[in-house]
């Protein structure tokens, strides 16, 4: 167990690391902030100056070095718009962004897990049928799409809740139920299938020759199974939240990274889109480590395969 | 059917023909139709503007049956070519990317040892990456248009099919047709390109129909944040977008879009599900 841990943690900040500099290239190609920030008025003393200080004159490799010591220092680069610490500007998104995402992912388990496994368990009831319309309907219709039909009836049509900014609980309905749109449709298809399978494995037969009733034999014996898969999912749903919530956040005016990530793109503010990318990469890299420790303490086949086994 | 052949009799091959995803075959074939007919199948030019006819709402004017937008363009001249520019990103960007993974997956899986274990490390690494973030670092390198759509498209791609193919190459290369193969002294490249990789199109198959509507979708979503084709352009994510901000007033420039998206995708999807029962029942778990 400890090797695993040990071998996914080197992993990830190997991920991280190659990811970093892929940032930082990326940024590095797209021009020269020197004569970004100088505009073209500039003389040439003036820019070979400015270049000396912010060390664009050192070989590629050192700048790397320095960039990275920065970040680890916390220090993301400014805004070439507004001037702002980049990491000022996440700290603050920060909050706004984790509620939207904590909400949305709260409502993907608890809405999810227990429609998936109840249309398992009734198939070919009513249940079955809500969920299975969820999962279709969760899988096609583009989320930035379903954020406006619900802004349209739910928001301009009944009035029954707000469509605009950060506030109250009834500010973070909307918002959080279009993020959880697709997650929600995958746990319920993954819960679905993944309860089918064990209720049709020899164990739970085998429970049920034996006697169980037949509420143990479901919530005892067969959903304990059936949730393993379901736990690697929420894991990935949830690093998934950050694609949707950059389109949700824009929509809903939320004030989170995925917005201020899009501001950043539409600006050609590049500090701001490469503190963003990192900030969202360096979440998304964490959360899957903790999935897979996780994922190993309750699948021991996994303690022992090492670090193979994760293609699921 | 093609791939049908191999593996199924007569008797089984006459049942599928009765499950043949018949809706999803009438959409795809709608929106192939679009795609390729779309100058002579639209009744105007999508992207004029005439403002004495704009805001015109659906079947208020039998000249433009799904009605107008705000410039006056009309609504369903501009769904046909949204097909078209859809299908034809959509298209190349799983292609390059099936491409690239295909490659990646036939080498890692024909050579193992250390090329294989770095190609999937690299497809673990990106498998499941936010292709949003993806997206993000490729309009910083080159601006916004198509070609960021399909590299932003098939840099994430590529490790699912690069995955998939591996596993086949695999089981296949322990085949004793591969064996007597190399012993007649073909090279690796050969062996790879007839013998292993014509075992490997059914998965192919499957994977680029599953993954076909995965792709439609994020190609809408960046066109409807502004990270795609250039602002006005005939596509479903620009227009649903363009719809955004008078929803309220006029229903459907946003209504109309996403219901063609999310058909389209539907389509794709159940497709792929069919297509995977039918060729390969052991590939079940590959979503």
């Amino acid at each position: 167990m400890l090797r695993f841990f040990v071998v996914r943690t080197a992993e990830a900040l190997l991920t991280l690391a190659i990811l970093s500099f892929v940032v930082f290239i990326s940024v590095h190609l797209t021009g020269d902030p020197a004569a970004y920030l100088l505009g073209p008025q500039a003389g040439t003393t003036e820019y070979e100056i400015l270049k000396h200080n912010m060390g664009l004159d050192q070989p590629l490799p050192v700048q790397y070095i320095h960039f990275l010591a920065n970040a680890l220092h916390g220090d993301l680069g400014r805004s070439h718009i507004t001037g702002r610490q980049a990491t000022d500007l996440l700290l603050e998104r920060l909050p706004a962004t984790l509620e939207l995402a904590l909400a949305a992912f709260a409502l993907t388990l608890v809405v999810g897990i227990p429609l998936g496994i109840l249309s398992a368990v009734r198939r070919g009831s009513w249940i079955d049928r809500i969920a299975k319309f969820f999962a279709i309907a969760g899988t096609s219709a583009p989320n930035f799409w379903v954020a406006i039909m619900a802004i349209l009836v739910f928001g301009a049509g009944l009035k029954w809740l707000p469509t605009y900014g950060r506030g109250d609980l009834a500010h973070l309905i909307l918002p959080a139920a279009v993020l959880s749109w697709h997650g929600l449709a995958g746990m319920v298809r993954l819960g679905r299938s993944s309860m089918l399978e064990v209720l049709d494995s020899e164990y739970v037969k085998f429970a049920r020759i034996k006697g169980l009733a037949e509420r143990q034999v479901v919530y005892k014996h067969a959903f304990r199974n059936a949730i393993i898969p379901l736990i690697t999912f929420s894991g990935l749903a949830f690093a998934q939240l950050l694609n949707g919530s950059v389109a949700i956040e824009a929509i809903f005016a939320w004030p989170g990274i995925g917005r201020l990530m899009l501001q950043g793109i539409n600006q050609r503010d590049f500090p701001i889109v490469q503190a963003t990318v990192l900030a969202s990469s360096f979440f998304y890299i964490v959360t899957s480590l903790i999935v897979d420790v996780l994922y190993g303490f309750l699948n021991p086949r996994i303690r022992f395969a090492s670090a193979r086994g994760r293609d699921a | 059917m093609f791939a049908l052949r191999p593996k199924s009799g007569g008797r089984v091959r006459r049942r599928h023909l009765r499950e043949l995803p018949w809706v999803s075959i009438v959409i795809i074939s709608v929106l192939a139709g679009c795609a390729v007919l779309a100058p002579i199948l639209a009744p105007h030019d999508p992207t004029s503007i005439h403002m004495s006819r704009a805001r015109l709402p659906p079947g208020a004017d039998w000249a433009y049956p799904l009605g107008t937008d705000v410039l006056g363009r009309d609504i369903l001249s501009r769904l046909i070519f949204g097909a078209r520019s859809t299908m034809f990103i959509s298209l190349v960007a799983l292609g390059s990317g099936a491409v690239l993974g295909t490659t990646i997956g036939l080498i890692a899986g024909y050579f193992g040892g250390a090329v294989d274990k770095l190609a999937m490390r690299a497809a673990d690494a990106v498998n499941g990456f936010p292709n949003i973030l993806v997206a993000a670092v490729v309009v910083v390198i080159l601006g916004t248009g198509t070609a960021t759509i399909v590299a932003a498209v098939s840099l994430t791609v590529w490790a699912r099919f690069a995955r998939m193919i591996r596993g086949d190459v695999l089981s296949i290369k322990e085949m004793d047709y591969v064996t007597a193969a190399r012993i007649a002294g073909l090279s690796p490249f050969a062996i790879i390109r007839r013998h292993i990789f014509p075992g490997t199109i059914n998965t192919l198959m499957v994977i680029t129909s599953l993954m076909m509507g995965q792709v439609i979708l994020l190609e809408a979503s960046l066109g409807f944040l502004a990270l795609g084709l250039p602002p006005g352009a005939p596509a479903w994510g620009i227009m649903v977008a363009e719809g955004r901000d008078v929803i309220v007033d006029m229903w459907w420039l946003s209504v109309l879009p996403g219901i063609a998206i999310s058909a389209v995708v539907l389509a794709f999807n159940f497709f792929g599900d069919w297509l995977r029962d039918a060729l390969d029942p052991k590939l079940r778990r590959v979503r």
